[in-house]
């Protein structure tokens, strides 16, 4: 879920660290305290039981995503040369 | 949603389903360890479109299937308890005990029982209840406990003082090695959970491909991070290799997330713990370390475990092992369904037994 | 809140605080000739054709959510009921427990909300009942609505009329009540467009009795506690017959398939308040799908899938990435997952 919003800093123990995140309109407040790297407002969160676990950027995503089209595409094409459908 | 719709897409599940299927070469045994693979592949359709001659297994990666039955009956002891509210997570809340009851009937009886989505949600029930004491069943692998650790440190450091957890949690590599030890079970490769991945690191699993030769790759939980993992596990096992691959890249780091492991080893330590199925373990659970005794709900209410027998008839043992498959239990479909279980395998939402009842076999 | 503002036990004893609640707030919003007659029971005219008889009681909490309230709910929930056999309702009864304390104003905000929904629905309230229970017996406010209909002689509409072959139509998003609901729920919260689809589906009804041939509308079921998954198990079972649906032809807000996400829940196990599943000849199938389209309740409708000859009772679903599943039916409430 994408980051919108942030409350509190790394180091403020007293009055929580949060996140807010939306994901297509729908936004929920996401605890930061034990998340690895702090988040910048447009990365993306893996959140568990209203934890955050993971931040990621938005290239990160796409790089994995990249690898698998690739992939997919190298397969498809495999696919084409071997004259199977 | 956003980095989620791109890995359930079927133009790209297609070709990844046809490439799994050109890379299995041999007939394989795979144990998904993590529950949460389970429901995936039924949940996806991925169990009706595998290939012939891979085979998963499942293992022991549902941690409300292998909370052993004295750990419940604790459980609904301290539910019983006049000033007690209990909160926890929505799937124990069917799990029955020794004796066949669970948090439900005990709720229905009286029993303060709240069903929260977060652990912080107990905070919250500590604040709007000051006179009674919030037990939070701290239950789960890595990916959860970072969380209950980091809801201890805030109950601290805002002197809340009417809360407190009971640890039946446990870790990950541990049982893994257990079962590996026993010389009837034949598995060619690990299906390594994702988000526990992403708490404890793919180097993690490094000591199994050591000593078990086993081959190893941490995977996702949409279609296409299954697939994309089944197919590495496929190559591997094709070639004879074994070593640890990451096809999570985009939540898992080989050294996982050194924020959290340092949260959970400032308020847990490992101590030997009892599995459902699969009898104590050593250093496989985590319990509250002397300096937060306070949020420690079994020194607080001085809870003592009594061992339990196991349900008889009850195959969840063998079911977590990966030894048979539920069908295979003479309780599946009878006396245990989910309306009415008999061990927490069928309870679970993540639950073998669950699983194969709710999507077939 | 004010003490002076609340329902006290002599709301309940049928005396002049009784009176005065009926008539200073029930017949202020509900009113019509029956009604506010208050005699002991509603006589209705003679109407030719079958009578349509249904009961549904309303213990939702909380009591107002986005998208409507325990009053909408009572009057849309058995006025759908009805309409689900094809009756055209007639009128409804309303009986209400109220507990000890509650807010005036609350209780007139539901007043209004039933007197509003039924006047859209043009189905009035004809007789009603008051009773209080003592603070702690009973959680705000309990409703329960019954309903009576006419089904024309020529109309037969159950689960048993439905043949391989049907198929099988989805008025609009699904998941929408059940989320909201859940999200409104102490101790979850979301914030963003989710709202409960709460609305009467009489008149979309009536449009394809009209408009389509006899004998070719078969089937009608709102999904309601269980989901779409659960009422397609009780047709197919009821049929004996096979249904399969199509995952990415199901209509999902976004909105609703992200909350869904992220609390673990299933939107085909989760309560639809306005919608309804229509199985239908397959050569009306086409007209069918035109004529739900043109309402505003079913302008999102869309073909799920079909009835077909197979393992009866079975519900298969074919998942986006073509593999398959089986749907079971609920066994209990929805529980969010940690996982």
């Amino acid at each position: 879920m994408r980051v919108v919003e942030i409350q509190g800093s790394p180091d403020d123990f007293l009055s929580g660290q949060i996140a807010v995140v939306d994901a297509d309109g729908i936004r929920k407040e996401t605890r930061l305290d034990v998340v690895d790297r702090w988040p910048d407002i447009g990365d993306y969160l893996i959140i568990h039981a209203g934890f955050a676990i993971h931040t990621l950027e938005a290239k990160e995503a796409e790089i994995n995503l990249r690898l698998m089209r690739e992939l997919a595409e190298n397969v498809a094409a495999l696919e084409n040369a071997d004259g199977r459908s | 949603m956003k980095y989620l719709d791109e890995f359930r897409d079927q133009t790209l599940a297609a070709p990844l389903l046809d490439e799994l299927r050109r890379s299995v070469t041999r007939p394989f045994r795979i144990m998904e360890v993590c529950g949460t693979h389970t429901m995936a592949i039924f949940r996806n359709g991925l169990r009706s479109l595998l290939p012939e001659g891979l085979e998963l297994i499942s293992g022991p990666g549902c941690p409300v299937c292998v909370t052993s039955a004295s750990h419940i009956d604790a459980i609904l002891s301290m539910a019983e308890q006049p000033k007690v509210r209990i909160a926890l997570f929505g799937d124990l809340f069917r799990v029955p005990g020794s004796n066949g009851l669970s948090l439900a009937h005990a709720s229905s009886q009286g029993a303060k029982v709240d069903i929260v989505y977060s652990p912080m949600d107990s905070l919250e029930l500590a604040k709007r209840h000051p006179d009674e004491l919030i037990i939070f069943l701290g239950v789960g692998f890595e990916t959860t406990t970072p969380g209950i650790a980091a809801t201890i440190m805030a109950a601290q450091n805002n002197n809340v003082d009417n809360f407190a957890v009971f640890s039946t949690h446990k870790v990950m590599p541990p049982p893994l090695m257990a079962l590996l030890n026993d010389p009837e079970l034949q598995i060619d490769g690990l299906l390594c959970p994702g988000h526990v991945s992403t708490i404890i690191g793919a180097g993690a699993y490094q000591p199994l491909v050591e000593e078990y030769g086993l081959a190893c790759v941490v995977g996702g939980f949409e279609p296409a991070d299954i697939l994309q993992a089944l197919i590495m596990l496929a190559r591997q096992v094709g070639q004879g290799e074994a070593r640890v691959e990451n096809a999570y890249t985009r939540a898992v780091r080989w050294e996982g997330n050194a924020r959290a492991q340092q949260m959970v080893s400032k308020i847990f330590e490992p101590v030997d713990t009892e599995w459902r199925g699969l009898g104590t373990i050593p250093l496989s659970g985590l319990a509250i370390r002397d300096s937060y005794a306070q949020f420690d709900a079994e020194k607080r209410l001085d809870i003592k475990l009594i061992p339990a027998e196991e349900p008889r008839g009850c195959r969840c043992g063998e079911i977590l092992k990966g030894k048979q498959r539920p069908p295979q239990c003479p309780l599946f479909g009878t006396r245990c369904t989910p309306g009415n279980p008999v061990g927490p395998c069928m309870v679970s939402s993540e639950g073998t037994c669950a699983a194969f009842y709710k999507y077939g076999g | 809140m004010n003490p002076k503002n609340s329902i006290l036990l002599d709301h309940g004893s049928g005396g002049i605080a009784s009176q005065e609640l009926i008539s200073g707030l029930f017949l202020k919003h509900l009113d019509n000739k029956i009604l506010s007659s208050l005699e002991d029971s509603a006589v209705l005219e003679n109407h030719p054709g079958k009578l349509a008889f249904s009961t549904d009681s309303y213990v939702v909490d909380p009591i107002f959510f986005p998208g409507g309230d325990i009053g909408t709910l009572a009057v849309h929930g058995t006025i759908n009921d009805l309409a689900m056999r094809g009756a055209r309702p007639l009128c409804l009864s309303l009986g209400l427990i109220l507990e000890e304390g509650l807010d005036l104003d609350d209780l007139e905000r539901v007043i209004i909300s039933i007197g509003k929904a039924c006047k859209e629905a043009e189905v009035p309230i004809v007789t009603g009942d008051t009773k209080v229970v003592p603070r702690g017996k009973g959680d705000k406010i309990f409703i329960n609505t019954s309903g009576i209909g006419i089904v024309a002689e020529e109309v037969n509409i159950s689960s048993t009329m439905a043949r391989a072959g049907d198929v099988i139509i989805l008025s609009g998003s699904m998941g929408d009540h059940g989320i909201t609901i859940m999200t409104r729920r102490a101790g979850i919260s979301l914030d963003g467009n989710l709202a409960s689809d709460s609305a009467s589906l009489h008149k979309l009804v009536a449009l394809l009795l009209d408009g389509l041939p006899a004998d070719s509308l078969h089937t009608l079921r709102d999904p309601t506690r269980g989901g779409v998954a659960t009422s397609l198990n009780e047709i197919a079972a009821a049929a004996h017959l096979m249904a399969e649906i199509h995952e990415t032809d199901i209509p999902v807000h976004k909105e609703v398939r992200a909350a869904c996400e992220i609390m673990g829940l299933d939107p085909l196990y989760l309560a639809n308040e306005g919608k309804c599943l229509v199985l239908v000849a397959p050569e009306q199938a086409d007209e069918t799908l035109k004529l739900m389209q043109s309402t505003s309740v079913g302008k999102e409708s869309a073909v799920i899938g079909s009835l077909k000859k197979g393992t009866p009772g079975q519900v298969v679903l074919r998942t986006a990435i073509g593999g398959s599943r089986i749907l079971t039916p609920l066994h209990g409430e929805p529980l969010p997952r940690i996982c």
